[in-house]
């Protein structure tokens, strides 16, 4: 059984729109500084918050970050939820796989975020909406 | 099974408290005999045998006085742990560093003999108690020993990481990185890290990465090697791969690995001329006028 | 949010354009269209894009510098992507864009030779 995490520190943040997107990375960033995570492993948190939130805006009709730092035994961590209550996606599995997209893009965005964390967790039900979860350990 | 909501009695630690000087006689001895503690200096063994008799003495009778677990054991287990740790060091097996905690229980099983002589049931008592709290803390003992193993392993293991991506300045604005071992994806990070570093501190154009030391080259492998190039690419640099030999081409191909076109030679001398062309240089002969 | 827009400046025969604030959407497709009507109006034949201040490329941006270099060079110019950052260059990586077929410098300096040399080529 994994040992409990611990909250301690948590911000929500709105993301409606371009500067919201912006907001949200700006926020992961100064608390991957606060944590002391190296300059990669904050560039690659910050990314994967860049891909997550705007795809919360512009595919989800809009949502929220919840961020955290947290704890877990002796290391520390940044935690960020990505919530929307946009059309859901339907075959996660597909959508996990390199390459596909409906949006026209290069379909990069969750496989790749997913690439750049320690932690990634999707949940979500069509119709409904998406929930999103991504964490950077400490190293 | 005692009663567990009552005190129990641990006369065998009494014991030990007062015939402190023969047990530690008996108990070092036993320690020699088994031969690793022979290789210890005389006074260091017995100045530690002493402490653990003391630490052992120590806490009140309680309930959980059997629980090597509760809180009074602390002292003891935090001097147990500290003594794992050197005796790992001194190169001691786990078992030689817990038999400190077992070879005391020879000469105190035959103290108790002889002290219960005439009740049996006290004397059952009393080894099974012994045994039960010797056995938690000889089995600790090797436990604090494999974690303080593990540290170091995963210590060393860091610093062959960074000690085997060394990125050496072959000429003015050309790298070489030659790769040793294997390469998995917690390496490659490290081996971009510090090239792409590199590439910036020096502001060199040309990175050669020999993989002459790399044993087999596997898809995983090879797209380890081809984020790397594309990394350095990104950055506005080059990369040429060299050491390659020639069965390492073939599972390549085998594989149907798609290099794209990243240049490759077998050899790094092919490939620093192939870079010293690039940057618009070239190696000629001397003429010396002799005469 | 007030329209913001980066400054596009001309530098001997090239274009340069530094890019030095968080890069959001909205000024992403400003600055590829500002970029596309003064390629087209200057006829230059060389871009620079200065990103070694741009700490942050997701996949989004990434995809506009593609694009951008793509549109320049339908218009006759060749776009050098310069400066990125070693962070950037890794994550991207991993992210899975290579962003092949576009230039890359180390510096400005570089990028110019290395636009002559690309221009000449194709002389």
């Amino acid at each position: 059984m994994n040992p409990a995490v611990f909250v301690a520190k948590e911000s929500f943040f709105p993301l409606g729109s371009d500067a919201d997107v912006l907001a949200a990375r700006r926020g992961v960033r100064e608390w991957a500084r606060d944590i002391g995570l190296t300059t990669l492993d904050s560039t690659k948190v910050v990314t994967a918050t860049s891909e997550l939130a705007r795809n919360a805006v512009v595919h989800g009709g809009g949502g929220v970050m919840c961020l955290q730092v947290v704890r877990q035994a002796d290391r520390q961590g940044l935690r960020a939820s990505f919530r929307d209550h946009g059309p859901g996606i339907p075959e996660i599995e597909l959508a996990m796989k390199d390459g596909y997209t409906t949006g026209g893009g290069m379909g990069i965005g969750l496989p790749g975020a997913r690439r750049l964390v320690n932690d990634f967790h999707v949940s979500s039900t069509p119709g409904v909406g998406t929930c999103i979860t991504i964490v950077r350990w400490r190293a | 099974m005692p009663d567990t909501a009552a005190v129990v009695r641990s006369d065998f630690r009494r014991l030990i408290v007062e015939r402190r000087e023969e047990v530690l006689k008996a108990w070092v001895k036993e320690q020699l005999k088994e031969g690793r503690a022979e290789s210890l200096p005389a006074a260091e063994l017995r100045v530690q045998c002493e402490e653990f008799l003391t630490l052992i003495a120590d806490p009140a009778d309680s309930d959980s006085i059997l629980d090597a677990g509760a809180e009074a054991w602390a002292p003891a287990r935090a001097f147990l742990a500290d003594l794992s740790r050197t005796r790992a060091r001194q190169g001691f097996s786990p078992s030689e560093t817990a038999s400190f905690v077992f070879a005391l229980k020879r000469p105190l099983f035959a103290m108790l003999r002889a002290e219960f002589a005439d009740d049996a049931a006290q004397l059952g008592d009393e080894i099974w108690h012994a045994t039960e709290l010797l056995d938690q803390l000889g089995l600790l003992t090797m436990e604090e020993y494999q974690r303080g193993r593990e540290e170091v392993i995963h210590r060393q293991q860091q610093e062959m990481l960074e000690l085997s991506t060394p990125v050496v300045t072959l000429w003015d604005g050309v790298l070489a990185l030659p790769m040793i071992g294997t390469l998995d994806s917690a390496r490659t990070q490290i081996v971009m890290e510090t090239l792409l570093q590199r590439i910036v501190e020096t502001g060199a154009a040309i990175a050669i990465i020999d993989i002459t030391g790399v044993p087999t080259v596997d898809t995983m492998t090879a797209q380890h090697l081809l984020k790397t190039v594309t990394a350095t690419r990104l950055m506005g640099a080059e990369c040429i791969i060299s050491g390659i030999r020639p069965q390492i081409a073939q599972t390549i191909v085998h594989l149907g690995v798609d290099l794209g076109d990243v240049t490759t030679k077998a050899t790094l001398a092919d490939a620093f001329r192939v870079a010293l062309s690039r940057t618009g240089r070239m190696v000629s002969s001397v003429t010396t006028n002799d005469d | 949010m007030a329209v913001e827009r980066i400054p596009i400046l001309r530098m001997g025969k090239c274009l340069l354009v530094t890019i030095q604030v968080d890069m959001y959407d909205q000024l992403a497709i400003t600055l590829q269209n500002d970029l596309s009507r003064a390629i087209a109006a200057q006829e230059t034949n060389c871009v620079l894009l200065d990103i070694s201040a741009l700490e942050i490329v997701d996949s989004f941006i990434g995809r506009m510098l593609a694009n951008t270099a793509a549109i320049g060079r339908i218009l006759g110019a060749e776009t050098v992507v310069v400066g990125m950052q070693p962070a950037v260059a890794i994550t991207l990586v991993e992210l899975g864009l290579s962003l092949r077929g576009i230039h890359t410098a180390l510096d400005v300096e570089r990028g110019m030779a290395l636009v002559e040399r690309a221009a000449a080529a194709r002389a």
